[in-house]
């Protein structure tokens, strides 16, 4: 017992001791590499409670009772942990500390040359949110909507898709999950754009690149679109939404541990009542008229990955005639009948070791049933000597076949290397009938294969290039291409960068000029594009110069009034200053971005008599679109204007050897001015079942005429203004989401 | 002898590993009264690093993990602006600190009533970074920690605190009420008359900001 004592007095003594002893003081200062003090960095000695926070001077100072060798260590956020051995004896002690940022992708500095990265919650420059997207005036719902209030893009009305930087609509290619949507938009009607066929809502990330993209995509000479769809929903609910165009239902199950979801739509859009109300330049005998499908699942896999299924079904059909101006007097038919369906599958894997996998397989099937007719002032279908062709029938079918794989492994830092293959099978039947019934049967069966790696390069948080090629054969041209890609990145300063991209693409010539008696090799263009952006407190400017090449674009003769490829000896170039200014902060609840392009185009292809700028492309391009957000008013008002200056149009004739100009000129400059109102009873009700989204849409409230450009009659003798079909368009509508509350279940569940 | 060696060494150990104990709850408690006095960004990530460096070298308890997120967090609220959001570039990694250092001591013990509170706390933060594009996502798992908290332990203050908080914070067009949030501050004050931590180094903050709040114009 008296041993136990004393042992005890012995230990007391020990720590008496001890805490007498003297204290050492260590302190010092911690800056970056470039020398700037760091406030706010933990330093201390491990696994003891000795330590301080640096200063705003990046000075610290404590005191400590330990001795010998010691660990200390200086951690802060964003930066990489710091460790060194420490030797501490009777004498205070004095550090220098420089510490090395973390690369982290909220810092580091981002490939974006030529890229409008959309909605990624993570980065603060984000360009535009799906949000965005729907409130943006002039955007009427439509994805491609919004894109068309950016830089790079024209405000062409008169069809569908997105023109960028001198290129044609099927320049531009559209993924979904990273494979290829083939019909993207609703088929083509004479002189009016046809919406997307897919909401943005269905969609979390939208990157628009209009130039110099990945090698990750192909045939695609101008522009990619990379849609990435929305993962699980917060949420079970219900939507009902009403409009002036018809009704929609659709569910959103998910399931009780929150892993995996299904949800069911559709939608019925019938354009009767608002031409009724708003008179159509058209005559319709058959209103549009759509029926939308879709059903879907997501599941979330133990390894944190997702497979995501999305399915589509859609039926259209309209009929309509106009005034011929072929024919005076008389009247021109059409009516299309369109089917389409839509299935994509994809699996996003983490494979550990920092192995990542994205593929997916998509397939599609579309039909289209179109038939051409000349009537009479009694709406009688007649066939007038010398106007035969304008009777005609057209039958398409084509099936889609896609196929994406790609393997990313993460390197050091924020480095990856990335590499995989794709594949895009098609065939299409197109049987085109005439007025005798003579029948051109056309069938394509196409086979796209490529492979492809690219590697990203995080040098520092400060320098970064992404490096890639692209390697793809096509069974119809049985031709191989290689195209090289590279994007190179500088952090100026905190908020400021700069990149440069350059990149080789091709494409296959358009299906229409397919399959061809002549040789035919993949069109190509070259991008050359320098960028700077800054980025300060909820303000972005860039600021965007390009170059673009093309060659061996088609060319293009009339053999018995059928216009088919010749060759490949058709070229152009375009080059241009790109401006976007978007400020969320500077006016209280505004925000607003302005897009500026100045475009210089050439090009010599199709039936072309010499280079000359298409009639697609405008020298000056600008939006202006400006969002308020009245918060008492749980209103949001939204205003675009868009104004493109007069594109040109030719009035282009065969001749013996080539073609030439019959007629030329300019269509004045386009102006359009477009309002918007959503209401949102339950913004901010963090507790609310329902949330209700109510939209007024007014486009071109000044009721301004707008001009696309200027058709003529075969012959050359005539022409006319392409207009829109109206003025102004009116569209209202309600969407409701009823939510089915999981807060009990989640709470009882976790008890 | 071999038994009084044992003995011995055990009694050590026990009288050591109290020692180390008292220094660690000595420790604490002359960080703690700092938490509800705090404000500046600075002192309080002063203030969190330090929990941080006390939990680190304990290991295994929640408490200083706790309080490390809490501090932690309510330095993220310095940065938040209103309506018009905050800077999402500063918000976000602090918000990512304090979900790390809240979820150690969710690892070191069940998950209670206050390490519910900051989750609340931090799904808050988040959705003020950039409440109209966030409140959807972040909007209900707040509510959903709250509720949780509440069911958990429905005799604890801080649950009300935050509930009158939110509550008079928010506008009355999107379902705040002063009226309502006076009430709840009442309901807190009561409840912290009652409360009884289970320790000294236990949660015990709030009742300043409760006062503070009570002699506001309502």
């Amino acid at each position: 017992m008296n041993f136990l004592k004393t042992s005890c007095q012995i230990l007391f003594f020990l720590l008496v001791c001890n805490s007498a002893s003297s204290q050492i003081a260590i302190s010092g200062k911690i800056v970056d590499n470039k020398s700037r003090p760091l406030s706010g960095v933990s330093i201390y000695l491990k696994d003891t409670y000795d330590g301080a926070t640096t200063d705003s001077l990046g000075r610290f100072q404590f005191k400590t009772f330990e001795k010998a060798e010691q660990t200390l260590v200086a951690s802060t956020i964003g930066f990489k942990p710091f460790e060194q051995v420490l030797n501490i004896g009777a004498e205070k002690i004095e550090l220098i500390i420089s510490i090395k940022e973390e690369i982290t992708e909220l810092k580091a500095v981002v490939l974006s040359a030529g890229t409008f990265e959309a909605s990624d919650r993570k980065r603060s420059t984000a360009i535009l949110s799906p949000i965005d997207i729907v409130t943006t005036a002039s955007a009427n719902g439509d994805i491609t909507g919004a894109l068309k209030t950016l830089p790079g893009t024209q405000q062409v009305g008169e069809s569908e898709g997105l023109f960028v930087r001198g290129g044609t609509a099927a320049e531009t290619k559209i993924f979904i999950d990273g494979t290829l949507v083939n019909n993207f938009f609703y088929s083509s009607v004479p002189n009016i754009a046809q919406f997307s066929r897919f909401s943005p809502f269905l969609f979390k990330g939208t990157v628009f690149s209009t130039g110099g993209y990945s090698a990750l995509y192909g045939q695609a000479l101008s522009s990619a679109l990379i849609l990435e769809s929305i993962d699980l929903p917060d949420r079970s609910s219900a939507n009902i939404n009403a409009t002036v165009l018809g009704p929609g239902f659709g569910i959103q199950q998910l399931s009780k541990n929150k892993k995996s979801s299904w949800g069911v739509e559709y939608s019925y859009t019938n354009l009767a009542p608002a031409f009724k109300v708003i008179k159509q330049r058209q005559d319709y005998i058959t209103a549009p008229a759509i029926h939308n499908g879709s059903a879907n699942f997501r599941i979330k896999t133990s390894g944190g990955g997702f497979v995501k299924y999305y399915g589509y079904f859609s039926a259209n059909k309209l009929a309509f005639r106009v005034n011929s101006l072929d024919a005076v007097g008389y009247k021109d038919f059409f009516k299309l009948k369109n089917s389409n369906n839509y299935h994509n599958l994809s699996w996003k894997e983490n494979l550990g070791n920092g192995w990542k996998m994205n593929s997916g397989v998509s397939y599609a099937n579309n039909a289209d049933d179109i038939h051409g007719d000349l009537q009479d002032q009694n709406n009688q279908d007649v066939v007038v000597n010398g106007f035969e062709f304008k009777k005609f029938g057209l039958e398409q079918n084509g099936n889609y076949f896609n196929a994406k794989s790609v393997f990313e492994k993460n390197l050091k830092g924020l480095s990856a290397l990335r590499f995989g293959a794709e594949y895009n099978g098609s065939n299409e039947k197109a049987d085109f009938k005439l007025f005798n019934g003579q029948v051109f049967p056309n069938k394509l069966n196409e086979k796209i294969k490529s492979i492809f790696g690219e590697s990203d390069i995080y040098l520092t948080n400060a320098i970064a290039a992404k490096i890639g090629t692209r390697l793809e054969h096509s069974s119809v041209l049985d031709k191989i291409n290689m195209a090289p890609r590279i994007s190179l990145s500088y952090k100026i300063n905190t908020n400021s960068q700069a990149s440069l991209a350059y990149g080789v693409f091709y494409q296959n010539p358009e299906r229409r000029y397919l399959p061809s008696v002549n040789d035919l090799r993949f069109t190509k263009a070259t991008h050359y594009i320098a960028q700077i952006q800054k980025s300060v407190n909820q303000r972005t400017l860039r600021a965007e110069i390009f170059y673009k090449d093309y060659d061996d674009l088609i060319k293009t003769s009339f053999i018995s009034n059928r216009e088919i490829a010749t060759n490949n000896n058709g070229f152009g170039d375009a080059k241009g200053i790109e401006l976007f200014w978007r400020d969320k902060k500077t006016f209280k609840n505004f925000d607003y971005w302005l897009s500026y392009s100045y475009l210089d185009t050439k090009r010599d292809f199709l039936n072309f008599p010499t280079a000359i700028q298409p009639s697609f492309a405008g020298k000056h391009t600008a939006s202006l679109v400006i969002k308020n957000f009245v918060l008492p008013w749980k209103t949001g008002f939204n205003l675009a204007y868009n104004y493109a200056s007069g594109r040109p149009y030719y009035f282009i004739k065969a001749n013996g050897t080539g073609s030439e100009f019959k007629d030329r000129g300019y269509a004045p400059d386009y102006h359009n001015l477009s309002f918007s109102l959503n209401y949102l009873p339950a913004i901010g009700k963090t507790n609310s079942k329902t949330f209700s989204v109510f939209v007024l849409q007014v486009s071109n409230i000044l009721n301004l005429k707008q001009t696309y450009g200027y058709q003529y009659s075969f012959d050359g003798a005539r022409r006319e203004a392409i207009v829109p079909p109206s003025r102004m368009f009116v569209f209202l509508g309600a969407f409701i989401n009823i939510g089915v509350d999981r807060t009990q279940d989640a709470i009882n569940n976790n008890l | 002898m071999k038994k009084i060696v044992f003995l011995t060494t055990c009694i050590l150990i026990n009288i050591f590993a109290f020692a180390q104990s008292e220094k660690f709850v000595k420790a604490m408690e002359q960080k703690i009264p700092a938490v509800d006095t705090m404000r500046s960004t600075e002192g309080l990530i002063d203030l969190s690093n330090a929990f941080e460096r006390i939990a680190d070298a304990e290991k295994n308890q929640w408490l200083p993990f706790y309080y490390a997120a809490l501090t932690q967090v309510s330095a993220g609220y310095n940065y938040a602006d209103g309506a018009n959001g905050g800077d999402v570039s500063k918000i976000d990694p602090i918000a990512d600190k304090a979900e790390q250092l809240i979820d150690k001591a969710n690892g070191l013990t069940k998950e209670n009533s206050e390490i519910l509170c900051v989750k609340k706390m931090i799904a808050s933060l988040r959705m003020m970074a950039d409440p109209m594009n966030r409140f959807m996502q972040y909007g209900p798992l707040a509510a959903t920690a709250l509720a949780k908290a509440k069911s958990m332990n429905p005799e604890n203050p801080r649950v009300y605190l935050l509930e009158a908080q939110d509550k008079y914070f928010t506008p009355e067009q999107f379902g705040g009420s002063k009226v309502e949030a006076k009430k709840l501050f009442e309901l807190s004050l009561s409840k912290y008359e009652t409360f009884k931590p289970e320790s000294t180094i236990h949660p015990t903050w709030g009742k300043a900001q409760v006062n503070y709040f009570l002699t506001q114009p309502f």
